[in-house]
């Protein structure tokens, strides 16, 4: 992993809040021009308060200073260039951005990243490594479970905390407990199957 | 988003004496998975966040005395996870768990599921601006009366605003009649769930009875036999992952085959968590079958009001209650 102090501070990205419409509408979308007139918004200088935080990020100790209104997956993206967890939608509704927390799954755009303070937190590049691929990455290319490959990183963190959880034990049980996870292109088929062959391998939390 | 500070209580005290201190613009946040949301969208503002996820025992789950009590903080995936919930008030645990998806559940609370906010497209359209809401902007109107409202409710809505009180958890906990405990500046209450929940009226944008600076601490639902045979109903756009359309809580003490009290509520129709009393005295007294089934579920939509593309709510929200009614009855004591 780089060290976190040697990576320049990026500014948190405006993009996330004219994102608001997205892959996955919770209810009916409203007129497009709407959407156009976000990019002329009044949005307030980013120079806000910053906080410290001191957590584990994959096994290792860090401190960062951080603008209080960063979101867990910025702060991963763009501080840390951890860029395996995706931003599809930033606002908890496609489950791209799924790291875990002391152990278990939660969105990262919806975590306030200065939640994190003393906390375990495990992202995609702390599972595994290139030689040796965790049972979990190794079911997901069995079983093609992906095509652009956008969605994985978080199907695969959702997918072992499943397991873990103990919330893999039959098909229909998988799909319901990854329905938090979208694939745009619907890769569902595969990534059950390859959840029911790592389930096995996976030691239950 | 504005220019924010951060700090994280470890006793309510610590927490209200925060909140008073900060000023306008203070604000709590547990879980963050409403607030955050909203203050990315420019509908939230607040200045200063006060975390109240980590106070002290906030996450206690205590079903062994005579009422079953739930920490503001607990999470919803623990809750939902709880085997003595999930064994004698299926009703609760379904409602967490058909609620939002895993990734949410173990990052939001059960005190701040009572706070979350609608999800009518006009309302979370904040930075953007474009449409009037009286919720978000108390006065400038209704975009959604007229507009496209297919997820807006049918029951308790008001000319001034017809969104949805979106929770499931407690849609659940009207049904079983729960009790919502306060602390604050002047001290603790405890309220009836009914009594924390306002129509939207005139004044959309008063939700709940909840007072500036208090925090929820508990909730606390009585113990009763019902819970053995309840069920939450939800039905969605998709079958998991989603808002409910339309929802049912129902949860039915017997008397042999014979209803001796039955409780009822609904969800994704209404402007608030909505008891079905009409529903509930339909059934009392009688057996089940069918035919009574759906005669509750219509009752509880008698007085329904349809916008331009949600009269589809009345008749799925009916036979929704009256299915969940079926499975209720059907189970065992
Ligand atoms: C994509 C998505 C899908 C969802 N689907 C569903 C669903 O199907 N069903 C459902 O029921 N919900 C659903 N939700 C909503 C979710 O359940 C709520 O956002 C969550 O329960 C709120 O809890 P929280 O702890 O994150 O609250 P926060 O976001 O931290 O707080 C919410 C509000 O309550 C206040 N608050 C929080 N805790 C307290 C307290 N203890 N005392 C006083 N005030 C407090 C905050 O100031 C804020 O105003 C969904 C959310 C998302 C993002
Ligand atoms: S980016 Fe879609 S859930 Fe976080
Ligand atoms: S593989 Fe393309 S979104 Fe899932």
């Amino acid at each position: 992993m780089s060290d976190p102090h040697d990576r320049q501070f990026l500014e948190i990205t405006r993009r996330q809040v004219l994102e608001a419409g997205t892959i996955v509408a919770v209810s009916g979308m409203l007129p497009v021009a709407a959407q156009a007139q976000a990019s002329s918004s009044q949005l307030a200088p980013e120079n806000g308060v910053t906080v410290q935080v001191r957590f584990q990020i994959n096994g290792q100790p860090s401190v960062l200073e951080i603008d209080a209104r960063a979101s867990l997956l910025d702060m991963l993206r763009e501080r840390l260039g951890l860029v395996g967890a995706k931003k599809g939608c930033d606002h908890g509704q496609c489950g791209a951005c799924t790291v875990h927390i002391d152990g278990r799954r939660v969105a990262s755009c919806l975590t306030l990243a200065a939640k994190i303070d003393g906390r375990d937190v495990t992202t995609i590049e702390g599972v595994g490594s290139a030689d040796t691929l965790h049972p979990m990455q190794q079911a997901f290319i069995d079983h093609d479970a992906l095509q652009c490959g956008y969605c994985t990183p978080g199907q695969i963190m959702a997918a072992i905390a499943c397991v873990k959880e103990g919330h893999a034990s039959t098909p229909e049980e998988i799909r319901e407990y990854m329905s938090g996870n979208i694939c745009r292109c619907g890769a569902y088929v595969g990534i059950v199957a390859a959840i029911e062959q790592a389930a096995p391998q996976i030691e239950r939390g | 988003m504005r220019s924010l500070s951060y700090i994280r209580a470890k006793t309510v005290r610590e927490a209200t004496e925060a909140f008073a201190a900060a000023g306008e613009g203070a604000c709590y946040i547990s879980g963050g998975t409403t607030l955050y949301d909203l203050m990315k969208l420019g509908v939230e503002r607040p200045h200063h966040l006060i975390d109240i996820a980590s106070l002290e025992g906030a996450d206690r789950i205590d079903t062994g005395g005579d009422v079953l009590f739930f920490g503001a903080g607990a999470l919803m995936a623990d809750v939902a996870e709880d085997e003595v919930v999930r064994r004698d008030y299926p009703v609760l645990a379904e409602s967490l768990s058909k609620a939002a998806s895993q990734q949410l559940r173990n990052m939001a609370t059960v005190g701040g599921n009572l706070l979350q906010r609608t999800r009518c497209p006009y309302f979370r359209n904040g930075t953007i601006g474009a449409y009037p809401c009286n919720k978000r902007e108390p006065g400038s109107g209704c975009a959604a009366i007229g507009g496209l409202d297919r997820t807006q409710a049918v029951l308790g809505v008001s000319d001034a605003c017809t969104a949805v009180s979106p929770g499931d958890w407690p849609v659940a906990l009207t049904a079983m009649d729960a009790r919502i405990q306060l602390q604050g500046p002047t001290g603790e209450r405890t309220i009836p769930i009914a009594e924390f929940y306002l129509l939207p009226g005139k004044t959309p944008h008063f939700e709940f009875a909840i007072m500036p600076g208090e925090i929820v601490t508990g909730i606390s639902v009585p113990k009763t036999e019902a819970g053995r045979r309840s069920t939450y109903l939800k039905v969605r756009d998709r079958e998991s992952y989603a808002f409910a359309l339309a929802s049912a809580a129902v949860a039915l003490a017997m008397d042999g085959d014979h209803v001796r009290r039955a409780h009822i509520a609904l969800g994704g129709v209404a402007t608030r968590p909505w008891r079905a009393r009409e529903a509930e005295s339909l059934l009392n007294g009688r057996a089940i079958d069918a035919e009574i089934a759906l005669a509750a579920g219509r009752a509880a939509f008698a007085d329904a009001r349809a916008g331009k593309h949600n009269a589809f709510k009345i008749e799925l929200g009916a036979r929704t209650l009256a299915d969940a009614i079926m499975t209720a009855g059907r189970k065992m004591q």
